[in-house]
């Protein structure tokens, strides 16, 4: 296990992963913003929200490239080619597992049975989350093999 | 006494229910004939009100002949039709259940379910049951399986339906029937459910169904309470509001403009629509019939959906969306239905989705100008996203588009559209002088605001016929001419609205108050919200006030039995025409309900009161 490399490429490569899907929502394809959707859970404020959930996402992601890290190691190998494997099993658990969880766990996420209580709360992502929008699985599976291309790529084993 | 079978009830003869996430239509023979299930614009499994034999539908009426007589139970969406049969009365009691959400986090509820009880309340009644549910718009049969006490079970692509029912009902290959007599007193009960996600919750009958109808009542209750309208008109208004709430959609805050598809706007013709969307044409008014009744929670919920929903086509705006801000579905025809009474094509989906209509940036902004009266003020992002539609207006207003009424004609350079993209700058240089949009181009912003002004005084303005007109350039009458004052471009008692009112009576008239929305050969029915627009454009100094009370009044005999609009209204029957019951005639009769009682006590009207003074008195505490 080699923690520098770890550290170094799992907080880049959540960089990496982050920026891609800000650049997905700013080129329309999805409406999905993580960052903003885990930082309304300590505030409603909008602003303050995008930036807890900034820092939450980045912890999230160092912590997630360490379970790739593990899987390179049962692997015996890393390459970019992994990575994006592993990057697409990664954002299919994101899309169906956490997205059905989310409005149960989240304080201010309505679910699909909410109602007829009117609150401002953010709008349940759906099935693969395609509430907000029809090409959300794609933007989410593209960040995430993004995010794991770029971690099997440059850490190094040893 | 009713027809019982065959012919179809006019469109007046229903009553809806709901609960905020899905509608049905109850007819006053005790007919549900109208169904979608989970949301607004799902596949029905109930829609005999577009076909009488293919549609399917859930009927429970007493077998001989009968009278009938219907109301909701007090300040709530729970129906209740009563049957005057010959030897004796009963109630059918209607409604989809609601409950506050702590009182879900304690109980396990159906995700979807509609509740049926009947009681006899004198004498004997004899009753009969028939339940025969068709798939994606009657177009697939439902195969029903016997599950004995649990009830019946329905499978349709990834869902469940499940039927229960306090007596045995005997099962037919696609129909659950019973025939019973009900003595004094007796009951009986009927649970339909949805599942889709998860497995099935099968509520128990019995003091279960009796305490979720008492629950709902109260919820109704409750939330019609939150109202602080104390004018003179609190039943139609209360009436209103809860049609209001039935069709916003509470997961996403949005708000459909209707529950139907096809009704249509004239008997046997094909101008049928799917309404089971959102436009953003009515989003102004809606804002402003939630907020001056003080329903500020509400009103939040629909400008955040608004705003962030439909941020995937942003900073152009879709005239239509679906209730998550997806781009409506195409238009397609479903020629297997025979439409209400002949009338063909029933649509799903709607082309208008792809149309221009420069009109609903200037109803957003608005929107978010009536709500800024309430808060102190815009995060960043909703600024960003007010200066970014204003931009686009700044850029785009002399754009011809299709206007407010979507003809699919092509577009034209309508006057109400200009209007509006005069409103949306107007606006957001008057919440920028407040402080609540910083950060504004100020200066190319007034300059096309004023470039606007003056081509709707110039080019709007026809000097033959002394009017503003409803395209640039034209002779043309168009009812939305008397919203000029409304968002406070001209005075209502200026000598222009006057002689622009008089033109509009002659041209669009349609006998008592009701009014067309345009001129068109052959005419449709008088245009609902157009009809409470002309209240209120009197009202404001149009005419007098009498005169306005009068009109309002006289409008008022129009809706249902219910109390409920449909989109037009029939000038010589006075029966209701398009889908129904439509927001945007609600809208407008609580607007103007509002604007009545707000001239009465001599209050400001909304379009010249932009940004809160408590916001403004807060920011200036701080400085």
């Amino acid at each position: 296990m080699n923690w520098g490399s770890w550290l170094l490429w799992g907080f880049l490569a959540t960089l990496l992963l982050t920026t891609v899907s800000s650049m997905t929502q700013g080129m329309g394809l999805t409406r999905m913003n993580i960052p903003y959707m885990l930082g309304t859970i300590f505030t409603p404020d909008r602003d303050r929200a995008k930036l807890y959930g900034f820092i939450v996402h980045v912890a999230i992601g160092w912590l997630f490239s360490l379970i790739y890290v593990f899987i390179f190691h049962s692997m015996g190998a890393a390459s970019w080619w992994r990575g994006a494997i592993i990057g697409v099993l990664h954002g299919l658990f994101v899309l169906t597992v956490v997205t059905a969880l989310l409005p149960g766990l989240h304080p201010r996420m309505a679910s699909e049975q909410h109602g007829p209580t009117a609150q401002n709360m953010l709008e349940p992502p759906g099935f693969l989350a395609l509430h907000y929008g029809i090409r959300t699985p794609l933007a989410a599976l593209l960040s995430h093999v993004v995010f794991g291309a770029l971690l099997g790529a440059f850490y190094h084993m040893k | 006494m009713l027809p019982l079978t065959g012919q179809f009830p006019k469109i007046q003869d229903y009553g809806v229910i709901g609960d905020c996430r899905s509608a049905a239509l109850v007819s006053n023979r005790g007919a549900i004939d109208w169904l979608c299930w989970p949301r607004f614009d799902s596949p029905s499994i109930f829609a005999r009100i577009l076909d009488r034999d293919r549609g399917g539908y859930w009927s429970i009426r007493p077998s001989g002949s009968f009278t009938v007589k219907r109301w909701y139970v007090q300040d709530s969406n729970v129906l209740e039709t009563e049957f005057l049969c010959k030897a004796g009365r009963a109630t059918l009691t209607d409604l989809m259940p609601v409950s506050s959400e702590e009182f879900k986090c304690t109980t396990l509820l159906p995700d979807h379910e509609l509740v049926r009880e009947v009681r006899c309340s004198e004498g004997e009644c004899e009753v009969e049951i028939d339940f025969y549910p068709r798939a994606q718009y009657g177009l697939k049969s439902m195969r029903m399986q016997s599950l004995g006490n649990f009830g019946v079970r329905m499978d349709v692509n990834r869902g469940a339906y499940w039927l229960r029912s306090s007596i045995p009902l005997h099962l037919g290959e696609e129909r659950a029937t019973a025939r019973v007599v009900l003595k004094q007193g007796d009951v009986l009960q009927y649970s339909l459910t949805y599942a889709e996600e998860s497995p099935a919750v099968l509520p128990a009958l019995g003091e279960n169904t009796r305490a979720a109808i008492e629950r709902s009542v109260k919820w109704w209750q409750n939330w019609a309470a939150m109202s602080c309208y104390r004018g003179p008109y609190r039943d139609a208004v209360t009436r209103s509001a809860l049609a209001l709430k039935l069709l916003a959609y509470a997961p996403s805050g949005a708000i459909a403009a209707a529950p139907t598809t096809s009704l249509p706007e004239r008997i046997g013709d094909s101008l049928n629509w799917d309404y089971r969307y959102c436009w953003l044409r009515d989003s102004s008014l809606t804002v402003r019939a939630l907020v001056g009744l003080g329903y500020v929670a509400e009103a939040e919920a629909f400008l955040t959906w608004l705003l962030h929903a439909t941020r995937l086509t942003q900073p152009e705006l879709c005239v239509l969306y679906t209730v998550f801000g997806e781009i409506a579905s195409h238009e397609c025809q479903v020629n297997r239905l025979s439409g209400y009474m002949d009338s063909r094509p029933v649509r799903i989906g709607n082309a208008a989705r792809k149309q221009v209509q420069m009109d609903i940036y200037g109803e957003v902004i608005d929107a978010a100008a009536q709500y800024a009266q309430h808060v102190e003020g815009f995060d960043r992002t909703t600024q960003k996203v007010l200066i970014g539609l204003g931009k686009y207006v700044a850029g785009h207003w002399d754009r011809p588009d299709e206007g407010i009424w979507e003809p699919r004609s092509g577009p034209q350079n309508h006057t109400h559209s200009r209007l509006l993209c005069w409103t949306a700058l107007d606006r957001l240089l008057a919440m920028n002088e407040k402080g609540i949009v910083p950060g504004i181009p100020r200066e190319s912003f007034t300059r096309e605001r004023d470039r606007i002004r003056e081509q709707i005084e110039t080019r709007a303005w026809n000097e033959q016929l002394h009017s503003y007109v409803a395209t640039l350039d034209s002779n043309d009458m168009d009812a939305t001419l008397l919203r000029l004052p409304w968002y406070g471009f001209e005075q209502a008692q200026s000598e222009r609205m006057h002689s622009t009112y008089r033109k509009i009576r002659e041209a669009l008239g349609a006998g008592d108050s009701l009014l067309y929305r345009y001129e068109r050969d052959p005419q449709e029915g008088a245009f609902g919200v157009c009809c409470f627009w002309q209240v209120e454009h009197v009202a404001l100094g149009g005419g007098s006030l009498d005169e306005a009370h009068h009109m309002f009044e006289q409008l008022l005999t129009y809706g249902n039995d219910l109390g409920l609009f449909a989109e037009e209204i029939e000038p010589g029957s006075g029966d209701a025409l398009g889908n129904f019951p439509q927001a945007f005639s609600h809208v407008g009769l609580i607007s103007a309900a509002l604007t009545l009682e707000e001239q009465k006590r001599g209050k400001a009207h909304p379009a010249v009161k932009v940004g809160s003074d408590v916001a403004a008195s807060k920011r200036e505490a701080r400085v």
